[in-house]
């Protein structure tokens, strides 16, 4: 049963200490570019632990009922002893750094306001906004008298939330069809694929913070997640396989290079929420449903992303030759697919998936921080084992049912901080009547 | 740089009640994954259990310093048991994904603002300690260099941490021991001899859960507070980390892990800080070098899981993977 390592050689081992030393150089490499990158970008140069820098923000948009701008008005944040003041950029924007998420009064000071414009009636000034687990929380003031603030009309509240929930559950497939892929193929539990989401984010915030065309610097960040999972496989698991490790040792061994990496990025980047550019964008109406730009278009990205790999893994001789592999390797390599290259290849593509996965889902959030990707790993192990571990349908069918599902939840009155745990609790549950998930079948239960 | 003080602080961590709560919070890691080779990806979880469970019935309702642990522990194993009905039966990585996501589960649910009269949300609790600090029998004083509050929880902690090191010992060498450890080599082969090891899984992971909660309280009565944000993921990683350090199927193994794990922390801090206030490294600030080390640990785990899974006191035939 149990494999010795006793037999390993001494150069094998050197071979396999340089290969860890290698995955983490080429992480540190990779990152480094955004040291000079991330002061380049931001007002303020580096993130830096100093006392007016806060990792969390209150924020919103000043537009009057003709939707133009209101420069120059004085919003005040309050909570205990701390006061955080901002006054409202030429296009009506404005942020307040806070230092803790929790309850503050907001106040906007009615006397700066332009001539003429008024807060609508029923807008309470000052008034007690909450947040947690968000790093920006975003409050709206209304004006005018053309404007009414009544409750949302719930069918209307639902369909939005829906079509919300779709393109999240749709960004999450993308890390999520990756995780599946690997796990099929090798059988890894890849505890360290959250930190593949983050670094497409990371990586796309880098280069333009270079300069670089937007489009130049999504395609890099993508190229870069893609170089990340090849490093990853060449330096570190190929190794571990041709060793024997167990898969209890590799999760676990995963879980180490997760920790290293996630401080290697922090270390670069900081600690503060970054935004990437195109961010804010006022939402717009296409028939009956208020979607934002950004939303709509994450969602017609990853849905035609997650096609294309479909019409490849169904169509193709990789494809086919990757299905074989996930169904048994043993079998594939005698019928004369070359298994490594296979995995090889699943890994280029899966982290090129969690990379693009990763900008989205900075879209989506909205914020590029640190722990952004180890944030929704635990949604992507949910979607994973929802549809089924290692079926690549199963993890679109279960990501699309998760992003819904969380989505969904605060319609029905679910707090929003408590959004993920309901994802979480319908994963369990759907453990118990049908441990190997929607589309899994039986033996792989195990 | 004053290497006098650095080793003196990092000596401190020894003992301290940080590294007794760790200590016996990777005990029961080693009583699920080392004895019994049950994947608990939750300890995290369990500690929050207990630290809250312990500090909401003390300030919400009220009960003396005794009852409130009882109720921790109760709240710890009825949660082990929630656990373990969808998963023991299932292979060994859903019980990982399982168990992480219930101790994410815990913490959002502290965390939450629908709950901030209970829980104090993202704040936590505070001030519950006073029926503890009641019991110190020992005078205001100097022992040690320290006062009496800090003796008193250090004395308590490893008198803790020295019995359910001795109990769990007991249990191992027990009958019901040996079984636990057939079920890490080879469950069919405890099934066939008549065993239920659904059973024996359950009261493994109901008693190292019960250690994880007993260690979430001595993590926050020292503190005197309890905020969700101690009980991320990463927490039991560090756990897993320590128990690699020590050894999985040893009891000693978890001390001489967590011991290791605070004191290179304390050690690669205390010099890091003090190259960089003696202007000798000059690429790196505080919040970096703090970032290094776990970046270090991180390395460090992947390094012990490749090169030296049985960590120090450990023996390569009792591992619980194949």
């Amino acid at each position: 049963m149990r494999s010795t390592t006793s037999g390993l050689s001494h150069r094998r081992r050197g071979r396999l200490l340089r290969a860890v030393g290698a995955v983490a150089a080429a992480v540190a490499a990779l990152l480094l570019v955004i040291a000079p990158a991330s002061g380049a970008a931001t007002p303020s140069p580096t993130p830096s632990p100093s006392a007016t820098q806060f990792t969390n923000s209150i924020s919103g948009f000043l537009r009057g009922d003709d939707r133009a701008p209101i420069p120059g008005v004085t919003i005040t944040a309050t909570n205990g002893d701390f006061t955080g003041t901002a006054k409202s950029g030429a296009n009506g924007a404005w942020t307040i750094g806070v230092p803790t998420q929790g309850t503050y009064e907001v106040k906007l000071d009615e006397s700066t306001l332009p001539q003429g414009i008024k807060l609508a009636e029923g807008q309470d000034n000052p008034r007690k906004v909450t947040f947690s687990q968000t790093s920006n929380l975003s409050v709206i003031f209304a004006f005018g008298k053309g404007i009414v603030v009544a409750e949302q009309n719930f069918g209307q509240n639902l369909l939005n939330r829906l079509v919300a929930g779709l393109s999240f559950g749709l960004l999450l497939a993308l890390a999520s069809v990756g995780l599946s892929l690997i796990f099929g193929t090798t059988g890894l539990t890849n505890f360290a694929h959250g930190e593949m989401v983050t670094l497409g984010a990371v990586l796309v915030f880098a280069f333009n913070g270079m300069h670089l065309p937007f489009w130049l610097a999504i395609l890099l960040a993508v190229v870069g997640g893609g170089l990340f999972g090849y490093v990853q496989d060449a330096g570190l698991w190929k190794p571990l396989r041709r060793r024997g490790t167990g898969l209890v040792p590799m999760m676990i061994v995963s879980i180490g290079l997760a920790l290293a990496v996630r401080y290697i990025i922090q270390f670069y980047f900081g600690g503060a929420t970054q935004q990437l550019p195109f961010a804010q964008s006022a939402e717009i109406l296409i028939g009956p449903v208020s979607i934002s730009p950004n939303n709509l278009l994450s969602l017609l990205v990853s849905a035609i992303v997650i096609a294309a790999l479909g019409v490849v893994l169904l169509k193709t001789r990789l494809g086919k030759a990757t299905r074989a592999v996930a169904d048994n390797p043993a079998l594939a390599a005698a019928s004369g697919i070359d298994v490594d290259f296979v995995i090889r290849i699943v890994w280029v593509v899966g982290g090129m998936l969690a990379a693009l996965g990763g900008i989205l889902w900075a879209y989506y959030r909205p914020g590029v921080t640190f722990d952004m990707g180890s944030q929704i790993l635990l949604l992507i192990f949910a979607s994973v084992t929802l549809g089924g571990l290692g079926t690549v349908w199963g993890a679109l069918v279960g990501s699309i049912i998760v992003g819904i599902f969380v989505e969904l939840t605060t319609v029905f009155g679910l707090a929003a901080d408590l959004k993920y745990v309901g994802a979480l609790f319908i994963m369990i549950v759907v453990l118990l009547f049908r441990p190997q998930g929607i589309l899994g079948r039986r033996e792989r239960v195990g | 740089m004053d290497f006098g003080f650095i080793l003196s602080s990092a000596a401190g961590e020894l003992f301290s009640p940080t590294t007794a709560a760790y200590a016996l919070a990777t005990l029961g890691l080693a009583v699920h994954f080392g004895y019994t080779g049950l994947l608990n990806f939750g300890q995290a979880g369990f500690m929050a259990v207990g630290a809250y469970g312990f500090a909401i019935s003390t300030l919400t309702f009220h009960v003396p310093f005794f009852v409130g642990l009882l109720i921790a522990v109760v709240c710890s194993a009825i949660f082990a048991l929630l656990l373990g009905i969808p998963t023991l039966r299932l292979r060994a990585d859903y019980l990982a994904i399982v168990t992480i996501a219930a101790a994410e589960i815990v913490r959002y649910i502290v965390t939450t603002n629908q709950l901030t009269s209970v829980t104090g949300s993202a704040n936590g609790l505070a001030a519950f300690e006073g029926d503890f600090y009641a019991m110190n029998p020992f005078p205001p004083g100097t022992y040690i260099g320290m006062n009496n509050r800090d003796f008193f929880i250090r004395v308590v902690a490893w008198i803790v941490v020295a019995v359910f090191c001795l109990l769990v010992w007991l249990l191992m060498r027990s009958p019901w021991g040996r079984v636990l450890k057939g079920i890490r080599e080879d469950e069919n082969a405890v099934r066939s001899l008549g065993k239920n090891v659904y059973a024996y899984k359950m009261q493994s992971l109901i008693i190292g859960g019960v250690l994880g909660a007993l260690a979430g309280m001595i993590f926050t009565l020292p503190r005197g507070a309890v905020q969700p944000a101690n009980y991320g993921t990463e927490l039991t990683f560090f756990l897993y980390t320590c128990l690699l350090l020590g050894g999985l199927g040893t009891v000693l193994g978890p001390v001489v892990g967590a011991m290791i794990f605070w004191v290179v922390l304390s050690l690669t801090q205390g010099i890091l800080y003090g190259l960089i206030e003696s202007g000798t490294i000059t690429w790196l600030n505080t919040v970096q070098a703090g970032q290094l080390r776990y970046i270090l640990v991180g390395v460090a785990l992947m390094l012990l899981m490749i090169f030296r899974p049985q960590g120090v006191l450990g023996n390569k035939k009792e591992l619980a993977f194949a």
